[in-house]
């Protein structure tokens, strides 16, 4: 642990801009600021020390190369061989697919919530999304292995292979474990997340749009159309990036159907594996200092990926309830 | 132009794919809650909730001691994580105006997305590498940095739900910022700080990730916070890939008995937030 200094510094630095009172107002006051100030250092403390920790502990891997780490496909650790790309490949195909179906699923049930659905209906729904949004990783994983993971096996995958076999995607034996199933699952988990993010940002949408749209004589899906939905378009993104954030990193539901296999097929249902996934089974049980700097070297591309992918949705989130087109629209 | 019957058929056809997208999202929702009732019920006797877990092959045996763990990994979280938390949140409420302010909201919503295990690896640098084994401090403290960021947003938003009347009040009768701060604005708060508190437990008690390489797991009865030590989700883990039947029926029963926690805890912070909501009003 770095010493507590830059904590002081912080709640110094914190204890002069009170902008609502004039400073040195009442000691009360000024212990209050710093101690407020002390609590908001200590978030930034507890982010550095995370930082510093992942790179501590994955520096033995680091000695043997970076790009080599990132760029070798061949995952050993018996022989010590390293690679994160079936990893990355694995984290990459089953997010994709997550977002590919959980997005129309998402923007659809915001807009029954926020513009169309019956009034009576929504908040029955909204619970319902509240409890999926509840439910703990390692129980859809449960659910995934034993209903969804069967389920895929004898019927969804024959029948996909049947029609659509022609496509590399969906060739190859049907064992139900594997990218489809991971990828299935991780869409019902992001769902509350894109909706209710696309349903706050559809709020934001000054009513005047969307009114405008209707007395000019259009039904309400043209107003969503022409008026709501380009207003909101920036917001949805950002909604889609935070899902895919959130799949990106999501362990456990993954690690119980993707099949635990380091290795890249084209085919969606052949195993694989994940980084997140492959961090869980195998950190407990390293033996040597680079398997477990490697496996830390992972949760680091992991940890760089969502770092950016968070940022990006925030900005574009914000970008909406700000509003570029506010100014036009008053 | 087209016509306007096509126009309102088209209407009608959209409402109804939204509707479709509504049944998507909650036919699997309704698929969980029932098997998890349906395969974990018959599981639940007294025994269950009491007894050491048994050898495979044996009947009976139950989940107590990885209750008990639940119970201490998330105790332990909540002594570092909720007065850090609520804390940040304060301060961003309070204070959170200026370049630093907005500096740490920022970081909280980036850091509320992060990958819990990648802040489970934080842990182990800092708890288990120094200690030299797993423990259940390494998994309360995994728990606590993951409440932190998202704990702090929360009660941020609910401390700024009590109207600005009341501070500016207070402050009138010449009341000094600090006491106003604590006095008035907090303890209208408190409903909305309880509910972020309540939220911030159910989400560490559901975790698992973290835990599997922090505090591990324990078959036996542990009492001491530098021993590793069973947690019900990691159990629930173990058990579902495991080959065997029994252990399978075990882990729906666990599971059954995690969800009725994690609701619990859901149901607690709504009611929480409906009488602060209605304290506020008032």
């Amino acid at each position: 642990m770095p010493p507590p200094a830059d904590i002081a510094a912080n709640g110094a630095a914190l204890a002069e801009p009170p902008q609502r009172l004039p400073a040195g107002a009442h000691t009360g006051d000024r212990l209050w600021n710093a101690l407020l100030g002390v609590f908001g250092g200590a978030v930034l403390l507890v982010v550095g020390v995370i930082v510093l920790e992942l790179v501590k502990v994955s520096r033995p891997v680091m000695a043997v190369g970076a790009t080599r780490f990132l760029l070798e496909r061949d995952w050993n650790p018996v022989v010590d061989s390293f690679g994160a790309l079936p990893f990355i490949y694995g984290t990459l195909v089953t997010s994709t697919l997550a977002i590919v179906v959980a997005l129309p699923v998402s923007v659809g049930l915001a807009l029954f919530l926020s513009e169309m659905g019956p009034p009576r209906l929504r908040p029955v729904v909204s619970f319902a999304i509240e409890i999926l949004a509840a439910i703990p990783s390692v129980v859809y994983g449960l659910w995934g292995l034993f209903v969804l993971v069967p389920w895929l096996r004898s019927t969804v995958e024959p029948f996909l292979q049947s029609t659509l076999g022609f496509l590399p995607l969906f060739q190859g034996p049907t064992i139900g474990l594997g990218f489809l199933a991971a990828g299935l699952i991780l869409a019902v988990m992001i769902l509350p997340t894109v909706s209710s993010v696309t349903n706050e940002v559809l709020k934001t949408v000054p009513a005047s749009l969307r009114e405008g749209a209707l007395a000019l004589g259009a039904t309400r899906w043209e107003a969503i159309r022409i008026a709501v939905l380009p207003y909101a378009r920036p917001g949805i993104l950002g909604a889609a990036i935070l899902g895919l954030g959130r799949a990106l990193g999501e362990t456990m539901a993954v690690t119980m159907v993707i099949g635990n296999s380091p290795e890249i097929h084209a085919s969606l249902f052949a195993a694989g594996y994940s980084l997140p996934a492959v961090i869980a089974n195998e950190f407990a049980e390293t033996v040597t200092d680079v398997h477990t700097g490697a496996l830390a070297g992972l949760a680091l591309v992991l940890f760089g990926i969502s770092l950016v992918l968070n940022s990006l949705a925030r900005i574009l989130v914000q970008l909406v309830s700000r509003g570029p087109m506010r100014g036009a629209a008053q | 132009m087209k016509s306007l019957a096509v126009r309102r058929a088209v209407n009608v056809i959209v409402t109804i794919l939204c509707g479709a997208m509504v049944l998507v999202a909650i036919v699997p929702l309704g698929s969980l809650l029932w098997l998890v009732v349906s395969k974990g019920a018959p599981g639940l006797t007294p025994s269950f909730f009491t007894a050491l877990p048994a050898p495979v092959g044996e009947p009976g045996g139950g989940i107590g001691n990885a209750i008990l763990g639940t119970g201490m990994l998330v105790g332990l979280a909540c002594l570092i994580g909720l007065p850090l938390g609520i804390g940040a949140g304060v301060f961003l409420a309070e204070r959170g105006d200026g370049p630093f302010g907005r500096a740490v909201r920022f970081t909280a919503e980036i850091f509320s997305g992060i990958p819990s295990i990648v802040i489970g690896i934080a842990a182990y640098g800092v708890v288990v590498i120094p200690m030299r084994r797993f423990s259940a401090l390494a998994g309360g403290l995994a728990l606590a940095l993951l409440m932190v960021p998202s704990l702090a947003r929360t009660t941020e938003e609910l401390v700024r739900l009590v109207p600005g009347t009341l501070r500016e009040a207070s402050l009138a009768l010449g009341i000094p910022q600090w006491k106003t701060s604590l006095r008035i604005v907090l303890r209208t708060a408190a409903g909305g700080i309880l509910t972020a508190a309540l939220l911030a437990i159910a989400r560490a008690a559901g975790e698992t990730a973290p835990l599997l390489f922090t505090s591990l797991n324990n078959q036996y009865w542990n009492f001491r916070p530098d021993l590793p030590t069973a947690s019900l989700t990691v159990q629930i883990f173990n058990y579902a890939i495991s080959p065997y039947q029994d252990w399978h029926d075990k882990a729906w029963s666990a599971a059954l008995v995690l969800l009725l926690l994690v609701g619990a805890l859901n149901l607690a912070a709504r009611y929480a937030l409906r009488r602060s909501a209605a304290g506020g009003q008032t």
